[in-house]
């Protein structure tokens, strides 16, 4: 999960990383008067999980606090890349002399984090490493050891950053690792004219899957903008939304990406991701039915399951109850193959519903199921 | 012969008395695994009957070893405890510890990966079905009857794709498939096992099987081009997966212009890999490759 803005300097403060005096509101009637607060003159920032908010416009000087109201009015409902701003957080303005980047990330190939940092902060680091890679140090961390000041010192060296890095360096670890965060990003970093070391903005990734030992977080919804993933996620679902027309159930995330695929090759684009685990039961087949049956978008679904430790007759019979419970609106398309096929092939036949069509190969399913979706009259 | 897991092998369960530990016990039981022990300190001393074997519960991985000379750890337990069971069975000198559990925090991934390494404990997964080398041993979820033994080898990073692909190709038969896990960090990549299989005079083709984030089969490419002289087929999924969207295993998400399938399968197909456009596809590049091409139809 992507903490916004407001959220990663708050952590930042908590763990002793010095921060630009802000606060947040969603309210531009409360921007002026925190603007008061904060001295009068204040940067208005959006708070979205998305980069590019500068070059969107969602991040402006206001001189006043009647500005400030002004431009957090402007700002507040903006469309950052599909986001919505809805809140903004106003900080104090620093002059700055210059400019860094610190953060640590996951190197997956190492299986280790990294401390990434450059004296060039500011921009995209990304371009930055790819033009000019030697102004980007990279140092692995043993996590044994973590960051203490001699690591800290090391990659504050690597990258020609002030000796006053290293303790933000240290904390910076302390974040990542208190807050079982996958990433942690400060850019930029920056040193003042008066010469102090200050976080500006920040990026936190948190693991979700250590929402079970992170109190905190833990009852923080991730934020589903679209209903469907809303409604999903209501029902434990693994389901991601996409703007297609066939809607696609299936067993193992590996297996679904691949349904997805096939189903795009046969000239149809799917409707959604939508992972039901191993053991296909018939309450999770009828939650997910539900789902997928109510995008509008939907015009056939693909039910693809590959029997293995749950074989394809109880899938079968989970099938057959889900369609007890669920009315059937739209050409269901099932391939069931693996332990058992036979079995629950033959239940669904005695089953007989007229909207339901078995093909036993995933490829030849899959192009039934676009021809479906292109020749289904919606009613 | 196979890779990583044999008759020979000795199968400790950490979490064997738990609902999937129990379930899955039996299983690999019946697929003809040698299973010496559970581990769970509060039931050390019992015994549970798995149909016609009663297989011993330890306090501890270390006297479940020094009881039955166990090599192999298979490990069940909730997310929670999971860095502290695998720290247990490195520390106690198993050869590989397969770690089943998902939804392990990957700060807890990366201490495990680590400290196991540190001590010569070769690591599969986590969030992984786990291996098997069929007719001879099963070490975690992975269903043991869709197949039989062979001369393929499979190493991928998705458990049901692994089954379509055992599946279709069941009558050639498998050496030894790996399932390594879907979650950014894992204990043992692609590389390792295609090393492995290159080594393995039982195997004499490699399916590899990919999926969208990391770049784990990008190097996996490279490192066919540059070491593997047995034929590879892939598979990769996730064509139609949108960037930042996270796709069931939390290793499976584009981000930016890296990890996603394209890149992959022209890495792969680069360095000499033929990629399948669908399993089916795979599957038929694979008998072909094989010369054993028929007009199989799996109905």
């Amino acid at each position: 999960m992507d903490l916004f803005e407001h959220q990663a300097r708050e952590l930042f403060e908590e763990h002793g990383i010095p921060v630009p005096r802000a606060e947040v509101t969603d309210s531009s009637k409360e921007a002026r008067g925190i603007a008061r607060r904060l001295g009068g003159r204040v940067v208005v920032k959006a708070q979205v999980r998305t980069g590019g908010r500068g070059k969107a416009g969602g991040v402006k000087l206001a001189a006043d606090p009647s500005a400030a109201e002004l431009t957090a009015r402007q700002i507040l409902g903006m469309d950052i890349k599909g986001h919505t701003v809805r809140t903004v957080m106003l900080a104090q303005p620093v002059d700055i002399d210059a400019e860094f980047y610190v953060g640590y990330v996951l190197d997956r190939a190492a299986g280790r984090f990294l401390a990434i940092a450059s004296a060039e902060g500011g921009m995209d680091i990304e371009e930055v490493a790819a033009t000019r890679p030697d102004a980007v140090a990279r140092v692995h961390i043993d996590p044994a050891e973590g960051v203490t000041s001699a690591k800290a010192t090391e990659i504050a060296d690597a990258a020609g950053l002030p000796p006053r890095t290293v303790d933000v360096l240290v904390r910076l670890w302390d974040v990542l690792v208190r807050e079982d965060a996958v990433l942690v990003e400060v850019n930029p970093l920056v040193r003042t004219s008066q010469g102090q070391i200050l976080a500006l903005d920040g990026k936190v990734t948190l693991d979700d899957n250590a929402r079970f030992r992170q109190a905190r977080w833990g009852d923080q919804e991730s934020v589903h903008d679209d209903p469907l993933e809303a409604a999903a996620a209501a029902k434990g679902l693994n389901y991601v939304k996409l703007d297609g027309e066939v809607g696609i159930i299936g067993n193992g995330a590996g297996l679904v990406m691949s349904t997805l695929d096939v189903v795009a090759g046969c000239g149809a684009r799917p409707a959604n991701f939508l992972d039901i685990g191993g053991g296909a039961s018939a309450r999770i087949m009828a939650d997910g039915l539900s789902v997928v049956l109510s995008d509008p978008a939907v015009r056939s679904v693909f039910v693809n399951v590959f029997g293995g430790i749950t074989a394809c007759d109880a899938v079968a019979d989970g099938i057959v109850q889900a369609l007890d419970t669920v009315r059937l609106t739209k050409p269901l398309v099932v391939r069931l193959d693996g332990n058992n096929a036979a079995r629950g092939r033959a239940i669904l036949d005695e089953r007989a519903h007229p909207l339901v069509h078995q093909v036993t190969t995933m490829d030849g399913a899959a192009r039934r199921a676009a021809d479906l979706a292109h020749t289904a009259d919606a009613a | 012969m196979a890779i990583y897991l044999t008759k020979e092998s000795k199968v400790l369960v950490q979490g064997m008395t738990g609902g999937e530990g129990m379930k899955h016990t039996r299983r690999m039981l019946a697929a003809g695994t040698d299973v010496v022990g559970g581990v769970n300190p509060r039931k050390a001393g019992r015994s549970v009957d798995f149909d016609d074997r009663a297989v011993p519960v330890f306090g501890s991985v270390q006297e479940g070893i020094e009881a039955t000379g166990a090599d192999v750890s298979v490990v069940f337990v909730p997310p929670a405890f999971a860095r502290a069971a695998v720290m247990e069975a490195a520390d106690a000198g198993v050869a590989l510890a397969v770690v089943i559990t998902e939804g392990i925090p990957v700060h807890d991934s990366v201490a495990f990966t680590a400290y196991a390494g540190d001590r010569g404990t070769r690591i599969i997964g986590p969030n992984c079905p786990g291996l098997i080398t069929p007719g001879q041993a099963n070490a975690g979820i992975i269903p043991a009857d869709i197949t039989k033994p062979g001369r393929i080898g499979l190493v991928s990073k998705s458990g049901t794709l692994t089954y379509q692909l055992m599946y279709e190709l069941r009558e050639i038969g498998f050496s030894t498939c790996v399932g390594i896990g879907g979650d950014p960090v894992v204990g043992t990549t692609h590389i390792d096992c295609l090393a492995a299989f290159e080594d393995d005079p039982d195997t004499e083709l490699v399916v590899l099987i990919g999926e969208i984030g990391g770049d784990a089969e990008e190097r996996a490419a490279a490192y066919v081009r540059d070491h593997v002289t047995k034929p590879v087929v892939g598979y990769i999924a996730g064509f139609t997966a949108p960037e930042g969207r996270t796709m069931g295993h939390a290793g499976a998400i584009v981000s930016g212009s890296s990890g996603t399938a394209r890149a992959k399968k022209e890495a792969l197909e680069a360095a000499g890999v033929q990629v399948g456009g669908t399993p089916t596809e795979t599957a038929r590049l694979v008998l072909d490759r094989l010369g054993t091409r028929r007009d199989v139809t799996h109905s």
